[in-house]
Parts: structure tokens; sequence; C-alpha cells
């Protein structure tokens, strides 16, 4: 508990206080007020990583959620070759960030690169892009890219819920003649209703914070175009020492994120079912 | 997007015929073979960007460029794994191993402890401090790391394994206590009471029964924070600078700096750094994919 107050709670009121001094990890902090936040406003790097933030955020939901809940789905039936496929999905997980980074680096370089290669031999002119320094297409393949990264995870909490889903209501859906369509909508899709949530939250926090591929491949570039907000915080405080402002960054990222992931759970009444586990214990 | 849907339209048909014994013979119907398609094709995003890395770590750095590093031809070798543990990935791998596995420690007793202590004591100072510790679950890491650096940096510890330890640890605490509190919650009380009056003490009561009743949801945590750790970026690369200390991810950016144009030991050290991971995977798929399902569903 002390380890956890020193390590997590002093910090987020340290970042509160912060956020209103002027400093440069040197020296004395200087009382701002509002300034740093003024300057927040007013600024338009800040801006710009909060739209591209925005977009991976809205299109890394828009990519992960039907993509994992098929999959998940899938992988939850019961044929033998859907396992193995499964087992083989989960490989992403093992590899860390930089791992992943790493490899579609070398993927993706337009000169040596495997794509590249690729288009070569199969004559696919498409594959053959500029992948990470081409301003108008960067953004997207770092969204794929974190795609690919956590779908496999998510897949794995779909596969879980839809698993947890009894039989007997699919019994008795067909009783009732219900088409596959049928049964997806009204007895699957409320079903994993939780699991959505639960999902869609991890999702949506996880992009919003969003930092290691960014920072290893495209350090926010070319220009600002893949400057997420996480990104920008790491740069102010830690290549231009302004320790007060980086603050602000990380105040509106906390209280965002946090802001969010309560929405969605009152939104969607899973606080009530946490009490139901209380009571039943 | 059209065709996702699709899929997962299909894909209830074959739980309704999973109760019946032989539902093999089926004759194939159209959707079957769309469900196949897709989910080979997604197979295949998964795999290729894996089989690519794994092929490319056994060339040599000439071998790369010059033929095709899609297929097996030209030449297969060794010598840039050599290349990377001369420099220095050996060392980045023992740091993450005793990162992980003191993390791993620390986390898993602190959580347990915590979670019997919440559940046992309902005093108003433990219901504050869970509810403190649940507020810690929402807190994107991201969002302290300043004042995170700034502390580690006044306490002296900037720059070493240690803050590490106690840096990720603590970000492990949240989850783990409220799943151990959830698990501890559902022990029933009748056996502590029973305990209890055959003269064991609470520590009896901790040692014999809590902690060998939580053996399998302790395996699931380690899993999931072992995971967690071993993978963490952003934690080290604000908190240490040395080669000494520097843990694998970013141990293999250093690296890849190093040998920017080396493409083969680039793959080499990154296929090294999984292999631990993949060794765990295999001796126990089925704990690992059921625990990484399971901690966030709870």
């Amino acid at each position: 508990m002390a380890l956890f107050s020193v390590f997590i709670v002093v910090p987020m009121l340290g970042a509160g206080a912060l956020s209103l001094f002027r400093w440069n990890g040197l020296g004395t902090p200087h009382w701002a007020g509002a300034q740093n936040w003024i300057q927040f406003a007013r600024d338009p790097l800040a801006r710009q990583a909060l739209t591209v933030t925005a977009k991976v955020v809205v299109l890394s939901w828009v990519l992960q959620t039907p993509i994992s809940m098929a999959l998940g789905l899938f992988t939850a039936g019961r044929q033998r070759y859907r396992s193995v496929y499964a087992a083989l999905y989960v490989l992403p997980l093992l590899l860390s960030t930089a791992g992943i980074a790493l490899m579609w680096e070398a993927l993706l370089d337009p000169n040596f690169g495997g794509l590249t290669a690729l288009s070569r031999s199969l004559h696919l002119g498409f594959l053959r892009q500029n992948w990470l320094g081409d301003p108008s297409i960067t953004l997207y393949v770092v969204i794929g890219l974190i795609a690919w990264q956590f779908i496999p995870f998510h897949t794995l909490l779909y596969q879980t819920g839809r698993r947890h889903i009894p039989d007997v209501l699919y019994e008795a859906a067909r009783l009732d003649g219900a088409s596959p369509a049928q049964m997806f909508w009204r007895v699957t899709l409320p079903q994993l209703r939780y699991t959505i949530v639960t999902s869609s939250t991890l999702i949506i926090v996880g992009s919003l914070t969003y930092f290691d591929i960014v920072y290893i491949m495209t350090n926010g570039g070319p220009g600002y175009t893949t400057r997420v907000l996480s990104l920008d915080m790491y740069q102010v405080a830690f290549q231009q020492n302004e320790y007060g402002y980086a603050s602000v960054l990380a105040v509106v990222l906390g209280v965002v994120g946090v802001g969010i992931a309560l929405g969605l759970v009152r939104f969607s009444g899973f606080a009530s079912m946490s009490s139901q586990q209380e009571g039943a214990a | 997007m059209s065709q996702t849907v699709a899929r997962s339209v299909r894909t209830p048909s074959p739980t309704r015929s999973a109760p019946a014994p032989a539902p093999r013979r089926r004759r194939v119907s159209a959707g079957r073979v769309v469900t196949f398609v897709l989910a080979t094709v997604w197979l295949v995003i998964v795999i290729a960007p894996i089989y690519y890395m794994v092929l490319a770590s056994f060339r040599s750095q000439g071998t790369y460029l010059t033929s095709n590093p899609w297929l097996p031809q030209g030449g297969l070798t060794v010598s840039e794994y050599g290349t990377v543990f001369g420099a220095g990935l050996g060392r980045y791998l023992v740091n993450s191993v005793i990162l992980t596995a003191v993390c791993i420690v620390l986390t898993l007793s602190i959580c347990l402890g915590a979670a019997y202590r919440i559940v046992r004591r309902s005093t108003r100072a433990s219901a504050l401090s869970f509810s403190i510790l649940l507020l810690g679950l929402a807190i994107p890491i991201q969002a302290i790391i300043v004042p995170l650096y700034l502390l580690v940096y006044k306490a002296h510890l900037y720059d070493t394994l240690f803050a590490l330890m106690l840096a990720m640890s603590a970000a492990a605490i949240p989850v783990s206590v409220l799943v151990m509190v959830n698990f501890v919650r559902d022990i029933p009380r009748e056996l502590i009471g029973a305990m209890l009056v055959d003269g064991g003490s609470e520590w009896t009561v901790f040692r014999r029964l809590i902690v060998p009743l939580s053996k399998p949801v302790l395996a699931t945590l380690a899993i999931y924070n072992g995971l967690n750790v071993w993978n963490n970026f952003i934690l080290p690369l604000v908190l240490t600078q040395s080669n000494s200390v520097a843990v694998l991810p970013l141990g293999l950016t250093k690296l890849e700096g190093q040998y920017a144009i080396n493409v083969p030991a680039v793959m080499a050290a990154v296929l090294l750094s999984v292999l631990p991971l993949v060794v765990v995977f295999i001796v126990m798929r089925r704990q690992v994919m059921r625990s990484l399902g399971s901690v966030v569903m709870r």
C-alpha cells in the first residue's frame, strides 16, 4: 500500500501541482499560476497533438472492435482447426512493443523492406510506399500496427465472453426458429455487452495514451503528423525540460482517460455488476 | 467491414450443433467457407511478419540485401545471433529476467496480503485504501510519468533497476489487488471460522488456507503481470539510461541504433528477446490464454 501510494498517488497529485509551476528541472520551481494552462490553450502543437490523438482513438476503436469480436466468436467455436488458429493468433501478444516496432520497420523499409521485396516479386505496385515517411499515410500505418498488436488481446476477451454465454440461450433461440443472424443480434450481442464495454474502454484509454510504437518508429513525424499527446508530453518534459508545461499535458491525459473510463462504466451500468458480486459473496 | 460482420453472423452456427455427437460430417456450407477464408487471411496477416523476421534473422547482412527475403534461399546462418550477444544482449536479458522475477514476487505478496486484510478487516481505513487503489486502475502511467521521474530522481534511484522494480510493481498492484480481493471474498467464511475455532491464528489461516487456495489466481496474475513487466517500454525509457541497467525492450532500440543497417542482427535480437516468453507459452499455453482473458474480465 505504501509502495503504491508513493509511486502512483504522489505522482498523481504531483502532476496537478507541477502544472502550476514553471520549472526546468534545475533550480527552484517558479510559481506560474495559470500560465501553463494559458500556454496550453494557445499552443498550436498541442492542438495538433489532440487532433492526432483523437483520430488514433476513434479509428483504433472502429478498426479493432469488429475484427476482435469476429475473431473472438470464431475462436470460441469448437472445431479442431479453430483452436489451432486461436493459438497462432496470440503470437503478437508475446512480442514486446519494441520488438513489434523493429520488426515492422524492417518490413516497411521503402528500399530493402519486406513489402518492397514482395511488390517486386508479385508485381504489386501498391505495396511499395514510403510507409513511414509519407505524411498522408503514416498515421494510418501506425493505427494499423497498433491494431495488429492489440487485436489478439481483444480477441481473447471476446472469446472468453462468448464462452460464458450459456448454450441454453442458443438452444432456446433455435427452438424458436431464429436464424443465425437473429441469434447474433438477439443473443450474442446483448450477452456480450460487458465484454464490449471492457474491451472498448481498454481500446479507447489505451490508444489515448499510446506512446511506444510512435516513439520508436516515427518519433512524431513526418512533420507533426503522428505526434500524439503522450509523445508531445514526453518531448516537452524530457527534451525541452519544461516539467511544468508537460504536467499540464499529463493532467489533460489523465483527466480525459479517467473521465472516459468512468463515463463508459457508468453509462453501461457496469458498476451494478460489481455490486452483484459483492452481494453474492 | 461488411465482410467481418458477415463472419460474426455465421460463427454462432457451430455452437448449435455442438451438443450433437457427430458434427463433422455436415455438408460444407458457403458460410463456413467464407469463415475459413477470412480467418485464414487474418492468420496470414499475423504470421507473415513473424515468418519474415525469423527468416531474416538467419541471414547475413549481405544475403539479406541481395536475395529475396521471403524465401529461404541463398544461404542461412546463425552468425548475427552471435553479433547481438557480443553487443550486450545477454546483459539486457539478465536485467529483464531479474526485473520480471522481482516484480512478480513483490506484486503477488503485496496483493495477497492486502486482499486478505481488506476482506477480513473491513475498517474504514482499508475501505478507503481500496477505493484509492481502484482509482489507480484508471490512471494511465503516461499521465504520471513526469512526477514519477522527478520523484525517482530526487530519491537518487535514477538509472537503477531498483527504481524500475518499485515503479512497475506499484503499477501492477491495482489490478492484482482487485482480482485478489474478488477471489478471497469468495472463500467461505465458515472455513476460516472453523480454522480459528480449532485454535489457528490469523496467520495460520492465511498461510494454510488462503495461500494454497489462491494458487491458480496467483499463477494467472504472475503471467499477466510478468508479461506486462517484460514488455514495458516507457518506464525503462524514462527512468534509466545506462546500458548496464537497460532491460530488453529498451536494449532492443539501443541495438537498433548500433546496427541500423544490419537488419538480420536486429531481427535476431528481437527473436532472442521473445524466446523466454515463447518457452513459457509452449509449456503453459492454456493457462496463459485463460489468464490474459480473465484478468480484465473480472
